[in-house]
Formats: structure tokens, C-alpha cells, sequence
């Protein structure tokens, strides 16, 4: 194989040879299914529970798009007034600070209290802590736009509006795209604290009511089942930046 | 008041009027209409601020200045600016980047969709002139640094401004493509006729390009010289190793040797 051959086969092949290690270490050490079940455990439980898995996976996936979706909207709006305006950059950046070292977590409560108990926690759970690192990204590529660049359009009469949609926007999308990858993972995080804490259905939840009824194996088929959707929706988002600014990766492709 | 830039006693304090670093005093300067300047001097003698307060970015404390018998009161829109850092926007081909002046500076602004063909036409043909035939559709980052620089001083002049500022512009490259891009430079200038201000560090270069060398003195900076430059136009760059043409980039060279003693 050549090298670049490799290179595609390594993640399947790191997969492969950690499952492996984990299995034959649990048969070797005798591991109790309580403490770490084997990967044949979890497979197995897997296939025996898959319309649940398959059922809750589905509404953990759907609120995790709402919300992301929600904070990629959200987070470009806000991010746009902050990188816009120095004032609102002042104001706002400190609050939004305050804001995003609350964990989550206590947040879920008090969305209960307003919505009840469900889809709707769990989406603006997800919403709240995908919705930062957008805002930070966006505002930072619109305020590190190169001064010359200012002054050439400047020296045209070129408007503050001109300057942000001819080179701020365009120039935050390598940042807003870099950020999404971030914020579809822990939009994840987000929907599961929201439903392992309210919810009838999703992972969370599942997992939580595995847990009570001591079925070990089928937390982890829910844990795998997350990663296996994280990685689906993190390379989508990989996919999706290469797509519309591949400019801004030009080492990878010219 | 006769030049098509004047400066007269102009001064320029940056972070505060009271106890801000004081960038320019009493600098008095006057360009012709056509005039090629050029402006040197020591590091740090405010030569970009200059470049600023001429195009309107920025408004002295104190003293006037008049670009094309306006006084400016605001970003002059007959000025094109080219820096050091070509400033290139990666995600536009070099045509695209070059025609972006015309979507912001009026009348072309407005003209600019009904009108594109022609504005396509006229930029491809600049870059023609400056040996960039057929690199319209590249982008920036697949352009060498020379070749950025080309198509950076191409989107300053695309709008046919009467008044071209330079900071610095060949400042990053090698010294051939330095000597080419002055050769290009002198062309567009013969052939076009904007007034222009370039602010070097680089001696040899105002010498080759300029009809007058302005050399300022350490902060806060003033024009302490105003040297015309003789040579016929066009200037072949062999020009450039002739001992009349050593002689004036060495006065000037004493003369900023003794502006940076004093400061």
C-alpha cells in the first residue's frame, strides 16, 4: 500500500486494533460486565435493543440539529453585531462570558420549569452551549480584518457596511465553519445532559433507564451510538467547510 | 496654494492631543498635478501617517491639506492606495480582486452589473500592462509575491485615480523582482499620468522613479529636503548604475544619516 493509502486506512485501522485491545484485555483480566463490558457485550446488546437504540438515536439526533441549527443562526447574528460595533463588543462580551461559565446542567431545571419536560429542554440546552463558540469565532473574524485592507476601501469612501459584506463576512466564514465543528459535538453534549436529567426518550434517557436496571451493556451501546453520530455529524461539518471555503485550505488541496 | 496635493504646516499627534506621541510637525509639502514624489526618511518619521492624512483617513490637529483644490475633510475618493502587504482577498480570483474598487467607489458602483463586461475587459487589459496576461482567474495565494504585488497595484489604479499612494510597495520583494516592478511601475505612470506619492526606505527606488524626492527628518517628522531629480524620461534602469544618478541617492543618504544623528 502507499502511504497516502494508509493514511485513509489508519482511522478504520486505530478503531480496529482499540476494540481489540479493549476486548482481549477484559477476557484476559476478567473484567465483571458490570465494571466494562467487552465490545462483543455491547454488540450484542446493540443488536438485541437496536429499535430502541435506533428509536432514541433518531431524537437525539433531532434535537441536537435543532438546536445546533438554532445556534449557528443565533451565534452569526450575534457574532455579526459584536464584530460590528466596538460598543456592543464592550457590552456584550462580559455577559456572554458570565453566561457561558453557568454549566448547562443548571440551566436544564429552570427549562423545565418553562417548557416541561422533553424535546424542548433538550433542544435549547443544545442551543446554549453550541451557541458561544460561534459568536467568538464570527466577531473574531470580522475584527481581524488587516488594517491596510480597511484603509485601501476606506480611502474609496467605502462604508462600514461596504468593509464588513466585501472582506468581514467572507473573511469570518473560515471561522464560522471552524466553529461549527466544535459546536455540533457539544450540541451533542447539550441534548444528552438535557435528557438524561428530563426526557422520555433519547440517548440520554435511555441510558439513564439502562443504568437504574443495571443493563451495563446497553449504557455503552448508548454511548456508542453517540460517538458513532458525533463522528457522522463532525465530519459533515468537516465536509461542509472544505466545501464552502476551501480557499482557506489551500495546503490541502493545491 | 498651486499643487495638486498641498500639505501646509500640517501636525499630527496620535493618542491624544496633550500627551500623545507628536508623529509630524509643520510638514509642508506640495505634489504637481502628473508629479511622481517620492517621500523618505528615517524609520519611524511618521511617512505612513502621511500617506494616511493625504487620502483623508485621518485629520491633522493642525494645519491644512488640499487634494485637487479640495480641502479633504474626509477619505478622498480620487486616491488609489497600494501597501507592502499586497492584502490580496483569497477567496476572489485576481480579476475579481482587482475590479473590487468598482463595486464601492462611485460612478462605477452603480454601473457595476449592467456594465461588468466592460469592467472585465478593463481590468484584464491592466493587468496586461503589467504582465499578468492570463492570470485573471488564478487566485492570490497561487501568485507569487511579485506577481501579488502586480495585481495589487492594478486594483489601486483601476479606477483611474488622479492621485496614487504608495507605502512601501516593493518593500518585501527580492531585489530583481524589485528592479522589474519599478520598470513596471515607471510605465503606468508614463502611460496613465496620475500624480503619485510613494513613501520608500529604499533610496535607488525614489531615485529611479520620482521627479522630486521629499526626505523628512526623525520624528517629529518635517521635510527638511525637497531634491528634484533630473533624469530624462523614460528612464532605462541601467540608469540606476550611472555615477550623476550615485551622486543624489548618496546626498540623500547623508542627509537621513544626519536626521537620525540628530534625533
Amino acid at each position: 500500500m502507499t502511504d497516502s493509502r494508509w493514511i485513509t486506512a489508519a482511522p478504520w485501522l486505530w478503531a480496529i486494533g482499540l476494540f481489540v485491545l479493549w476486548e482481549g484485555s477484559v477476557q484476559v483480566l476478567d473484567i465483571p460486565v458490570i465494571i466494562l463490558p467487552a465490545p462483543s457485550d455491547i454488540w450484542v446488546a446493540t443488536v438485541k435493543y437496536w429499535s430502541p437504540i435506533w428509536k432514541n438515536s433518531v431524537q437525539t439526533l433531532y434535537t441536537t440539529v435543532v438546536g445546533f441549527i438554532m445556534a449557528v443562526v443565533g451565534g452569526m447574528a450575534l457574532g455579526l453585531a459584536i464584530g460590528w460595533s466596538r460598543s456592543i463588543y464592550a457590552g456584550l462580551y462580559p455577559i456572554m462570558i458570565g453566561f457561558n461559565s453557568i454549566p448547562k446542567v443548571a440551566v436544564v431545571p429552570i427549562l423545565v420549569i418553562w417548557f416541561g419536560i422533553g424535546t424542548i429542554p433538550a433542544v435549547l440546552t443544545a442551543f446554549l452551549i453550541a451557541f458561544f463558540p460561534i459568536v467568538v469565532n464570527v466577531a473574531t473574524g470580522l475584527a481581524t480584518i488587516e488594517p491596510e485592507m480597511e484603509d485601501v476601501l476606506r480611502a474609496l469612501g467605502a462604508k462600514k457596511h461596504d468593509i464588513m459584506l466585501k472582506v468581514g463576512i467572507p473573511r469570518a466564514m473560515p471561522y464560522l465553519f471552524g466553529s461549527m465543528k466544535v459546536a455540533i459535538t457539544l450540541a451533542f453534549v447539550g441534548s444528552v445532559i438535557s435528557e438524561s436529567i428530563a426526557a422520555n426518550s433519547g440517548l440520554g434517557y435511555m441510558m439513564q433507564l439502562a443504568q437504574s436496571q443495571f443493563n451495563v451493556p446497553l449504557v455503552w451501546a448508548g454511548l456508542v451510538a453517540l460517538a458513532v453520530l458525533g463522528i457522522i455529524m463532525y465530519a459533515l461539518m468537516a465536509w461542509l467547510e472544505m466545501r464552502m471555503t476551501g480557499w482557506a485550505h489551500r495546503g490541502n488541496r493545491s | 496654494m498651486t499643487g495638486f496635493v498641498d500639505l501646509r504646516d500640517v501636525r499630527l499627534t496620535y493618542g491624544g492631543a496633550a500627551d500623545g506621541t507628536l508623529a509630524l510637525d509643520g510638514l509642508t509639502m506640495s505634489v504637481q498635478k502628473g508629479e511622481f514624489a517620492a517621500v523618505v526618511g528615517p524609520s519611524g518619521c511618521g511617512k505612513s501617517t502621511l500617506m494616511k492624512l493625504a487620502t483623508g483617513l485621518i485629520a491633522p490637529q493642525n494645519g491644512t491639506i488640499e487634494v485637487a483644490g479640495h480641502e479633504v475633510d474626509g477619505p478622498v475618493s480620487v486616491a488609489g492606495m497600494a501597501f507592502q502587504n499586497p492584502s490580496m482577498l483569497p477567496w476572489r480570483s485576481s480579476l475579481a480582486n482587482v475590479m473590487l474598487p468598482l463595486e464601492i467607489v462611485q460612478p462605477h458602483r452603480s454601473k457595476f452589473r449592467s456594465e461588468k463586461q466592460a469592467y472585465t475587459a478593463k481590468a484584464e487589459a491592466l493587468l496586461e500592462l503589467v504582465g499578468l496576461k492570463g492570470f485573471g482567474d488564478k487566485y492570490p495565494w497561487q501568485l507569487s509575491g511579485g506577481m501579488q504585488q502586480r495585481a495589487n497595484l492594478c486594483r489601486a489604479l483601476i479606477h483611474d485615480p488622479a492621485l496614487l499612494m504608495l507605502d512601501e510597495p516593493f518593500g518585501a520583494l527580492d531585489a530583481f523582482t524589485r528592479e522589474e516592478l519599478w520598470q513596471v511601475m515607471r510605465d503606468l505612470h508614463a502611460e496613465k499620468g496620475f500624480t503619485t506619492i510613494l513613501v520608500t526606505h529604499d533610496l535607488r527606488e525614489a531615485v529611479f522613479l520620482a521627479d522630486k524626492v521629499f526626505v523628512m527628518s526623525a520624528r517629529p517628522g518635517t521635510i527638511i529636503r525637497e531634491r528634484e531629480v533630473p533624469f530624462e524620461r523614460p528612464r532605462p534602469i541601467e540608469l540606476t548604475y550611472e555615477s550623476a544618478f550615485n551622486d543624489i541617492v548618496h546626498e540623500l543618504r547623508d542627509l537621513i544619516a544626519d536626521a537620525r544623528a540628530a534625533a
